[in-house]
Parts: structure tokens; C-alpha cells; sequence
């Protein structure tokens, strides 16, 4: 299993990688790897408003269906317009192609919340506990 | 063990679509020529011209076609059913007998009152044993479904609060509820709070103390909840919810692990649906059609669904004089043939019968939770009620997952249980076998979960390639929802 140094982590099992202002989100390869094959990915829309913790997404797998939390707030600035039609990328590449989304933040210090590569992989030893 | 499937090998008969079975030129009918051209004798548009790949076949191969097709369904009729949560009780036959009754099948809806007095009579009788069994004050048998009968209970909830003039906005839920939940409060307007449940699985009366304010509506509550586990705190739970003025929503769909034995009223329920394909052995699933009546306490029979049925001197007749009601929820008045069934499984069983129907079925999901807690693990570790939680955990090493081990129960002639649900529980694996299986079924089944138990351990390759004793093998799930292939499409002739 995938912990990438460069990555900050959420309770939530989604992962953020911060350039500038910039947040993508993605879910990381944990959750990928509990949820199973995804079949299904809606996204929300371009200039839509996510806050942290808030649902702003649904991934659907063979098992079950659950929301994607925004780990911080802010503005949506682009979609993974593939995700739709192609959601095994999430299974695929989570830390890559099977990014989900890109948020312009409003409060870069939300990002205090979130795990550090090593945080987050104590974190999810002791949820498989 | 000796592979108890190989037996079954040479009655696995495939069975091609029924496009794949057509010859050109064969018919299970041989009409004579028209002597005379039927465009002189018919209007021009009832005249069409041939359907390209309409199957052509003969009378022999259509019979085998659709008889072998009604031989791969599984049913209560055919084998044992454990899908835990669903509650697959036997549909006994004489329920079938009573609602084929030409007064039933053949009364029109649209009756007046003085000519369906006999059907007035079902629905009032059912209304008043649902209310006998639960301890609830009113009923209603229009909800169709039993998420359907959630909704109206929150409804009533949400009538009730804008009648005080105090609508409120949240609802708590307990994170191990049916997802329906959830669902019925956002539908009313309400925001929904996740109450955790503690280690042992239940719901602590501290932790909803914390949730509880004037702004929460309801709590939506299921006793026993989706682990099979009495939620012993509920009553304390109950008061806390009332004192803040709130009101709590019992979903009734594990009532047959309570019936005959504890009654929701007294742990504090002001609502609650009631699950009759569930309980009370109606048709489930693409059959159905479900029916999920509501009760209520005094406090809400105001709200209760209009049109009810009402007692004066020239008989029963439907009322809507009811001025606070949430008005229809249902056409006509809700599946009535669901609710014929359910009174005759009621007075076949009578009173006592009922309460051991939940005994035996308690009984049964506590044989299989004790015989099978050594060899898989088992998510909460105490007595449970009508059904038991497993998961897939320990078999990490071999790379077997709860997936696998239901797949290999097919190969074994039985259906599998609920898995991956509750979702609390990673990789569960959910067991109910419900009252009316005998001991020996129980112990084949326990036989083929152990035997499954010991492959998971010496050779998880049988499990990861189960199924293999099924008409098709395992099936690539993803693959089929993310390209779903919708219909048969001709081979183009070369």
C-alpha cells in the first residue's frame, strides 16, 4: 500500500496535493483498496463551493456507495472529466490519473488539519485494528 | 468433507438465450396458408412486416427454455435463504390460498364501502393487530415499502413539529442504520447526525445526550439495530430525545426478532413502519410487491395518512376527515393483498404462535452465531437476536475476502448471506436464518461454512475461483456496471 511522502492526508481517507493556492483531491490507495472495483464517480461542478468536510462527491463500488469529503473549503477550479466514464482509474492510479478534483482554497491553514504521510499511515494500522 | 457439490454437476443444464436457440424456418406452430391476401382483408395498419431475429423455435424448446430458467431461481421455496437484514421468511402457501379468494382478487377498488365491508374488515383487524403487537395506538397500511413507510413516519414527525410552530432541522442516526434512514429524513428537510455506536457494537445513552438539542426532530432508531444486537440503552435513549422534545422514530424492520415478546411502545417509540414482507411472511424482492405499514402513538395519529377506516352504525367506511392528517400517501389504499396475507399468517400462528415464531428464529441465528464463532470471526461478540455479523477478517494472509466466501457457498446449493453490509462492520458477512428452517438445514449449512472456513486456510484458490458448480462462473461485477451490455444483439450474418 501507497503512502506518498509529498501528500497530506484526512480522517476521511482522501489525500491533497498543495501547489500554490491549488488543492487536488483525490481518495487514497486505502480506500480504493476497502471500497473495491468503483463503478461509478459524480463530481461536482466547476465554480460549485466544497467546504471542509462536507460531502462534495460520490463514489459508487461493487460493495457500496460512499460520499467524498472536501478536506478543505473552497471553490471547485476543475473536474477529472475522465472519472465519469472511466472510474476503475480511481482503482487504477488514486494518487494519479484518478484525481478528482482541484480546489482553489479559501484558508490555506485547514491544511494544519490534515495527516502527514507517516500520520496517516499509523492512522489507517490502527482503523484496520 | 468429501466435495458435497460434485453430485450436482450433471443437473447443471445451460441454457443459451432464447435468440441463440432460433433456427431459421422452425416453428412451434404450423398455420396453414392464407388463401386470400391479407392486405384485401385487414386495415393497412395492422399489417407489419417481419421482425428481423424473432426467434424461431420449436414448442419443446421454448418449454425447456423458460422451465429451465424458472429452475435457476432461488427462493425460500427451493433452498435456505439466510440474507441477513431481509428477513427471507417462507411465504406459507395458505397465504397465497386466502388472498386468491374470488372476494380479494376480484374486488375492484373502486367499491363503495357497504360492497368491500369484508376487505374494510381485513384492513381494520390488521390495523388493530399491528397496534396490539407493537403498543402503538393507530395505524396506517397505505405505505407501500417499508422505506416508503419511513418516510411517512417522518413526515407525521415533521407535521407535527411545524404544527407547534417549532419545525426543527436535524435528525439523529445511529451510524449503523439501514442507509434508508437517512434517505427519509433528508426527503423531509432534515440534516442527519451520525450517533457511533461503542465497541460492543450499541448505541450509549451519553453519546445521544451530546447530539441531543431543541434543534433535533427526531432520532430514527433500529431495535434490535442492523448487527443483530438489542439496543439495551433504549429506553434512557428515549427519554433523552423526549425531554428536549424531541420525538424518536423506531424502524421496525427487525420487529420479528421483538414480536410477541417486547413491544416498541414501551421502549419509547412515538412511530415506527412495519415491515409485513419481513415480519410477517408476505412476498419480498422483484415479487413482492412489499407493504410497510406505520403505527403511532397518540401524539401523532392526527398526521396518520388519510383515508382511514372508521366504525359507525351502518358498518365500516373510509373516512378523511382527519384535518391534521399528512394526507395519501398511497393510491387506493395500499397493497391490500399484502395485507390479506399478512392476516392470515397473524391468525394461522394466533398469539402464542407469533411469539414463537421470535423465539425460534432468535434460537436458530444463536445456534449458527455459536457453531460458526471459532472458524470465522465475529464482528460483536455476545448473544445476538434474530441475526448474526461476520466478516472476512483473519483470512487477510490468503488473500480471502467476504466476497469469496459467498461465492463458494453457491457451489455448495446454498444462497449466500447479506455481505458488506452493515458497514460499520469492514467485510461482513450477515446470517439470518429466520424461524421456520429445521436443525438438520441448519447443520448442512454450518457444515458448508466450516468446510469453506478450512479451503480459506489450505486452498484459497477454490474460493477465489468459486463459483463452479453454477450455470455461469464468478462474474465480473465491475466490468458489468461500468459496460453494461443491455441486450442481445444478432450475429450480422457473413
Amino acid at each position: 500500500m501507497e503512502f506518498p511522502e509529498d501528500l497530506k492526508y484526512s480522517k476521511e481517507h482522501e489525500w491533497v496535493l498543495v501547489e500554490g493556492n491549488t488543492a487536488t483531491v483525490g481518495i487514497t490507495d486505502y480506500a480504493q483498496d476497502q471500497l473495491g472495483d468503483i463503478v461509478f464517480v459524480e463530481l461536482p461542478a466547476i465554480d460549485d463551493k466544497v467546504s471542509k468536510e462536507d460531502a462534495f462527491g460520490v463514489v459508487e463500488s461493487v460493495k457500496a456507495v460512499s460520499d467524498i469529503y472536501a478536506p478543505v473549503s473552497g471553490k471547485v477550479l476543475e473536474i477529472n472529466d475522465d472519472l465519469p466514464d472511466n472510474p476503475e482509474m480511481l482503482n487504477e492510479d488514486p494518487y494519479g490519473d484518478g484525481w478528482i478534483i482541484k480546489i482553489e482554497m479559501n484558508d490555506p491553514d485547514e491544511l494544519k488539519d490534515l495527516m502527514t504521510a507517516t500520520e496517516y499511515e499509523e492512522y489507517v494500522a490502527e482503523e484496520k485494528e | 468433507m468429501s466435495d458435497p457439490t460434485q453430485k450436482q454437476a450433471g443437473l447443471l443444464l445451460d441454457e443459451p438465450l432464447i435468440f441463440e436457440r432460433s433456427r431459421p424456418g422452425r416453428a412451434g406452430v404450423s398455420y396453414p396458408n392464407s388463401d386470400k391476401d391479407p392486405e384485401l382483408i385487414l386495415p393497412a395498419e395492422l399489417l407489419r412486416e417481419p421482425i428481423a431475429g424473432f426467434p424461431e423455435v420449436s414448442e419443446p424448446e421454448v418449454l425447456r427454455h423458460f422451465l429451465r430458467l424458472s429452475q435457476w431461481n432461488y427462493g425460500t421455496a427451493t433452498t435456505f435463504y439466510p440474507l441477513g437484514s431481509c428477513t427471507m421468511k417462507y411465504n406459507p402457501v395458505v397465504n397465497e390460498v386466502v388472498a386468491r379468494l374470488d372476494g380479494f382478487a376480484g374486488l375492484h377498488p373502486l367499491s363503495p364501502d357497504d360492497g368491500a365491508q369484508g376487505a374494510l374488515e381485513v384492513i381494520l383487524a390488521v390495523e388493530r393487530i399491528l397496534a396490539e403487537i407493537t403498543g402503538m395506538d393507530a395505524v396506517s397500511l397505505q405505505p407501500a415499502a417499508g422505506a416508503q413507510g419511513e418516510l411517512t413516519g417522518m413526515k407525521m414527525i415533521r407535521a407535527y413539529h411545524v404544527d407547534r410552530g417549532d419545525a426543527r432541522r436535524k435528525v439523529l442516526i445511529p451510524a449503523s442504520a439501514h442507509g434508508t434512514n437517512p434517505a427519509s429524513a433528508a426527503l423531509c428537510g432534515y440534516g442527519t447526525v451520525q450517533i457511533e455506536g461503542n465497541r460492543i457494537g450499541l448505541i450509549e445513552v451519553d453519546a445521544v445526550r451530546r447530539a441531543m438539542n431543541r434543534e433535533v426532530a427526531a432520532l430514527m432508531i433500529t431495535n434490535p439495530n442492523t448487527l443483530g444486537l438489542f439496543e439495551r440503552e433504549i429506553m434512557q435513549v428515549a427519554a433523552v430525545v423526549h425531554e428536549q422534545g424531541g420525538l424518536v422514530y423506531l424502524d421496525g424492520a427487525n420487529l420479528n426478532a421483538l414480536m410477541g415478546v417486547a413491544k416498541p411502545a414501551h421502549m419509547g417509540a412515538d412511530v415506527m413502519q412495519i415491515n409485513l414482507h419481513k415480519t410477517f411472511s408476505t412476498p419480498h424482492g422483484g415479487g413482492g410487491p412489499g407493504s410497510g405499514p406505520v403505527a403511532v402513538d397518540a401524539l401523532l395519529e392526527p398526521y396518520l395518512p388519510t383515508p382511514r377506516v372508521r366504525r359507525d352504525a351502518n358498518g365500516l367506511h373510509w373516512s378523511s376527515d382527519f384535518p391534521k392528517s399528512i394526507g395519501r400517501v398511497r393510491s387506493f389504499f395500499g397493497n391490500f393483498g399484502m395485507h390479506v396475507r399478512a392476516l392470515a399468517y397473524m391468525l394461522a400462528l394466533g398469539g402464542d404462535g407469533l411469539t414463537q415464531a421470535t423465539q425460534m428464529a432468535v434460537l436458530s441465528a444463536n445456534y449458527i452465531r455459536r457453531r460458526l464463532e471459532g472458524a470465522y470471526h465475529l464482528a460483536f461478540p455476545a448473544t445476538c437476536m434474530h441475526e448474526c455479523v461476520f466478516s472476512d477478517k483473519g483470512f487477510e494472509a490468503n488473500g480471502i475476502k467476504t466476497l469469496d466466501i459467498a461465492k463458494r457457498l453457491l457451489d455448495f446449493g446454498f444462497y449466500a448471506p447479506t455481505i458488506y453490509f452493515p458497514l460499520v462492520v469492514p467485510g461482513a458477512l450477515m446470517i439470518e436464518p429466520t424461524e421456520t428452517e429445521s436443525k438438520e438445514t441448519l447443520d448442512q449449512f454450518i457444515a458448508a461454512m466450516l468446510e469453506i472456513a478450512r479451503e480459506a486456510r489450505e486452498e484459497p484458490d477454490t474460493l477465489h475461483q468459486a463459483p463452479t458448480h453454477t450455470p455461469v462462473g464468478r462474474l465480473d461485477e465491475a466490468r458489468a456496471a461500468r459496460r453494461p451490455v443491455l441486450r442481445w444483439q444478432p450475429v450480422s450474418p457473413t
